[in-house]
């Protein structure tokens, strides 16, 4: 059996697994569901090879009919970009699963169940390559999240899932719309062979269509990510959720958007987002300041960690609509590092919630007294969130910039700014929350970390230095398959290059035809 | 006509399930006196028995499709498709009717003949080939169901839920009856082909102002019986009075039905006019998306909210007639399909959460039924899904296949505000939803004895059908497209 069937068929089992559990037999069910997770990871692990040499195809690859007529097959693979992807869900679903190890009391078995669900949506929007597919998967992983985000939230929980829940619907449901009157005209669903359609000219869309269709797509997407001003289902959603809820939506969910612009949009609607580039990045810049401005000015901690995202995710759909092979690179670089940083602060914040029981952060103040090793974990965290060198978030914010300033020098400038306000913000948290006197209460409720905690933030501080460090078993499949989809975009694009913008300066090594 | 006035075998073979239903209804009415109270099953198990005899009979005499009665009724694919839907959905209904009746403590008897002979009428509407059949299956439909919509003579609410349905239908009839009069005095026909023939043009050509008042007249007829706006005022009231079984009932059998016979005369007869009625069915299906999803953003009662959402739905099949075309007709029927599942099982289980006399009908009543009962509570949530349209549910298929239509049909507009209209529709399921797993378990969620038999079989074999249309929609999709295929 293909190895990616078997990611996306295992969550499965295990939800379906748990659902035969007894009820209240919650210590079973934990360590059925962390089991069952893990041997995912363990499992997808044996998807990373074979990505790094120059490749046109998907890897991995299944192509079935799965429903006859209309033809919508079950097509699945993996690119160099797809593959980091759908290992951040696997790696991220057991984390979860550990942070909400005492965290939830209630309704335990739904609760993992609902994560399990959550990882095949999830594995599977990142590994269709059928355009019905991809958006079935978008929308199974949209339940399990609002679950989670509705019953085990905070006080203002329904509010906050019923709004996710609807602004996620609305921006899908025109995509699906795209999608058939795609199909209308392609006669198919498969995405690799659309490409090819309109590759050889075989499908030719009117600037109006394309135009129209991107702008479908696109609007699905931009929420999702959530683009500036799309995002404010995004605070809400995340302060209410219960941590593992945040940190799947940060690290992964919110990934669904910048991998469909880059998977679908840009390839499919070339023109239509080179004419829409301006526009995009002013809306993502305008996120990145927007957001980092916000953030500073928050009182809650989960809610400044939720617009630090708007910033962030801002530089990926920068990098992304760049059109150059270091803004691309440095986007979905962006995306591994923002989920696993962001990630990890949610954690972190849900630590210290599970101990103090406020998100405020006047609540805390020196912190770092009582539980060192948390303060500890908090400031590499702290670190690689601004973007110190040697850990993640530098690199890729630092391609993002350089693919930026190839294009217009000013994006860069203005983008730059956020990453100094980032700093800003972060260390002004830290410095309230940790440092200082220790008000009575934090003296006598925040004890250090515990070894199931420790278990859980560790292999994200792993991340954080090896994604800081050693970048070439990533950017080493990212970089390959990202020229595949420039190459896409620029085949079409003859008569536009020799506008404005410089032509790009690093050209990685000529890319054979797609298939 | 000497021989031919006796009908043939192949006449009668081809006429077997309307026959065995007649037969097993009047069974149920003879044996109604002497089944004593507790004996209430009994009754119901011989209309099980004949609905499911019945269904053997439309396979067995879809077998071998062909016209009956010198051309009065017709056992095509689409016959047979629609006949098979309302016997599983007159199953459904009867299977959960068993805990209802005993716990209202009513007479079944006519109960369960009504419900047959109601079926019996839609079967003779799907099948029929011509105007005046069509017309009498209706009013055999209509007429029984009117009685069973006040079947809890007891109750006020169902009375009145009567006396509107049966006030406002007969009306709604008439308008039909007075389209088919008009097109007969215009064609000389009220078969559906010859109409057809004598439409597409030649000598024989009436007046387009006959045929427009007649097309107009049975569009407000039909539009009535299916809900659709501008007609759909009684819904709600219906549906929220009648008792819960005869609302699963009304929703999913009757309407089937009545569109069934919306394609047959939209399709065929009033085909080569298209033009002139296509921009009604156009304006008529956005108006019923809209009225029902945004009436029932604010409903309290779950009932009522269900019947604005049957309303939406209709809207939604309605945009399949709009788009007038195979796919389109094959899109409703899958969908008629997928809905009459999700939303009998919606019924079913607000009917058995009701309890007795239909107290608990509050969306609010439903809090905490996730915790208390997560059994009940997981089949609800499937039914929600399917009516939100999420993948893997019927009602999602059912969506795509009616868009997919509309986007081939270039109803680019319709297909966007349709579309938008469901995101608009998630609120108001959602809000079930919320309420049974997101609130504090309340008063009105205690003392809920289990599931009984009848109703644990109608709703796991709707909830396995939703999620079965949703995982391989081909089952009856390909059956649909070959039906509507034949209907050229």
């Amino acid at each position: 059996m293909n190895l990616l069937n078997l990611v996306v068929a295992l969550p499965a089992v295990g939800f379906v697994l748990l659902l035969f559990f007894p009820k209240d037999n919650h210590g079973a069910i934990r360590k059925a569901s962390l089991a069952i997770s893990l041997l995912i990871f363990v499992v997808s692990l044996g998807l990373t090879s074979g990505f790094s040499a120059p490749h046109t195809v998907f890897r991995f690859e299944t192509d079935t009919v799965w429903i006859s007529s209309p033809e919508i097959r079950y097509h699945v693979g993996l690119d160099g970009v797809s593959v980091w992807l759908v290992l951040l869900s696997t790696f991220l679903t057991p984390i979860g699963i550990l942070v909400s190890w005492r965290h939830i009391d209630h309704h335990v078995k739904e609760f993992y169940a609902f994560l399990l669900l959550l990882e095949v949506g999830l594995v599977g929007v990142f590994a269709a390559l059928d355009l019905f597919l991809f958006y079935v998967f978008w929308e199974v992983s949209l339940v399990p999240m609002y679950f989670l985000i509705g019953i085990w939230g905070h006080e203002r929980r329904i509010y906050a899932a019923v709004k996710f829940f609807l602004f996620t619907m609305a921006g899908s449901v025109l995509m699906l719309a795209a999608i058939i009157y795609l199909y209308l005209q392609a006669k198919t669903f498969d995405y690799v062979l659309i490409l090819d359609k309109l590759n050889s000219g075989e499908l030719a869309l009117t600037s109006a269509q394309s135009f129209y269709l991107f702008l479908a797509f696109f609007i699905a997407f931009a929420i999702k990510v959530p683009l500036f001003p799309l995002h404010t289902w995004l605070p809400d959603a995340h302060v209410e959720a219960p941590t593992a809820g945040s940190v799947m939506l940060a690290s992964v969910m919110l990934k669904m958007g910048t991998y469909g612009l880059l998977r679908f949009c840009l390839p499919m609607f070339p023109t239509a987002s080179r004419e829409a580039a301006p526009w995009v990045v002013f809306l993502a810049i305008v996120g990145i300041i927007y957001g980092a401005l916000v953030a500073m000015v928050q009182p809650n901690m989960k809610k400044l960690v939720a617009y630090s995202s708007v910033s962030h995710l801002g530089f990926v759909v920068l990098g992304i609509f760049s059109f150059n092979q270091f803004g691309m690179d440095g986007a979905v670089y962006q995306m591994l590092n923002h989920g696993i940083s962001t990630g990890a602060l949610f954690m972190l914040v849900g630590y210290m919630y599970e101990r103090r029981h406020s998100l405020e952060i006047a609540a805390y103040g020196g912190v770092s007294t009582p539980a060192p090793n948390l303060a500890i974990v908090f400031m590499i965290t702290t670190l690689a969130s601004v973007g110190l060198p040697m850990l993640n978030n530098f690199v890729g914010e630092f391609l993002v910039l350089q693919g930026a300033a190839l294009v217009n020098f000013k994006w860069a400038i203005c983008a730059a700014l956020g990453v100094i306000l980032s700093a800003v913000y972060m260390l002004w948290l830290y410095q309230r929350a940790f440092f200082g006197p220790a008000p009575e209460e934090v003296q006598s409720h925040m004890y250090d970390l515990s070894p199931r905690e420790w278990a859980a933030i560790l292999p994200m501080i792993v991340m954080m230095v090896w994604l800081g460090t050693y970048t070439r078993p990533f950017l080493g499949a990212i970089g390959p398959a990202n020229a595949v989809i420039r190459w896409t975009v620029e085949s079409h694009l003859e008569y536009k290059v020799d506008r404005s913008s410089p032509a790009p300066l690093a050209r990685v090594q000529e890319v054979p035809r797609a298939r | 006509m000497p021989a031919s006035a006796l009908p043939s075998l192949t006449d009668l073979i081809r006429y077997l399930p309307e026959i065995i239903l007649a037969v097993f209804g009047t069974l149920v009415m003879v044996l109604a006196p002497v089944a004593r109270q507790r004996h209430n099953h009994v009754l119901g198990s011989i209309a099980l028995a004949g609905l499911a005899t019945a269904m053997a009979g439309a396979v067995y005499s879809g077998l071998t499709p062909g016209i009956a009665f010198g051309g009065m009724a017709v056992v095509d694919g689409f016959a047979t498709f629609f006949r098979l839907l309302v016997f599983t959905v007159g199953i459904l209904t009867v299977l959960a009717s068993f805990h209802y009746m005993e716990r209202e403590k009513v007479e079944t008897g006519e109960y369960y003949a009504l419900i047959l002979f109601s079926i019996a009428g839609q079967s003779i509407m799907v099948t029929a080939n011509e105007l005046i059949m069509m017309f009498i299956g209706l009013e055999t439909s209509s007429i029984a169901t009117y009685i069973l919509a006040g079947y809890l003579r007891e109750d006020k609410r169902a009375i009145e839920a009567a006396v509107k349905y049966f006030l406002l239908g007969s009306f709604a009839t008439a308008f039909l009856l007075y389209g088919i009069a008009l097109i007969y005095g215009g064609t000389g026909s009220t078969n559906l082909m010859e109409i057809r023939q004598i439409l597409s043009g030649g000598e024989r050509m009436p007046s387009r102002l006959l045929v427009g008042a007649s097309a107009a007249l049975m569009f407000v007829g039909l539009a009535f019986k299916v809900s659709a706006a501008p007609f759909q005022i009684w819904t709600p009231d219906v549906y929220q009075g009648a008792p819960a079984p005869v609302t699963a009932f009304l929703s999913a059998g009757p309407k089937s039905a009545a569109f069934a016979i919306f394609l047959r005369i939209y399709m065929t007869s009033f085909a080569p006019i298209t033009a002139a009625w296509e921009d009604i069915v156009w304006g008529s299906a956005l108006l019923t998306m809209i009225i029902g999803n945004f009436a029932a953003l604010t409903q309290t009662n779950v009932k009522r909210l269900l019947a604005y959402s049957s309303i939406a739905h209709a809207g939604y099949v309605m945009v399949a007639l709009a788009a007038h075309s195979e796919v389109g007709t094959a899109a409703a029927m899958f969908y008629l399909a997928a809905y009459s599942f999700m939303n009998v099982g919606a019924f079913a289980v607000i009917g058995h959460f009701a309890r007795k006399g239909e107290r608990y009908v509050q969306v609010d009543d439903l809090a905490g039924l996730g915790t208390r009962h997560p059994g009940l509570a997981a089949l609800l949530t499937i039914f929600l899904l399917s009516l939100i349209g999420i993948p893997l549910t019927g009602g999602f298929f059912g969506k795509f296949y009616i868009f997919r239509a509309a986007l081939e049909s270039k109803l680019i507009w319709l297909t966007i505000l349709g579309l938008l209209n469901s995101a608009v529709a998630a609120y108001y399921y959602l809000r079930i939803l919320v309420v049974m797993y997101m609130r504090e378990p309340g008063e009105a969620s205690e003392g809920l004895i289990p599931l009984t038999a009848g109703t644990r079989t109608a709703l796991w074999a709707s909830a396995a059908a939703t999620l079965l249309l949703g995982i391989f929609p081909s089952l009856v999709l390909d059956f649909a497209d070959s039906a509507a295929a034949m209907f050229q």
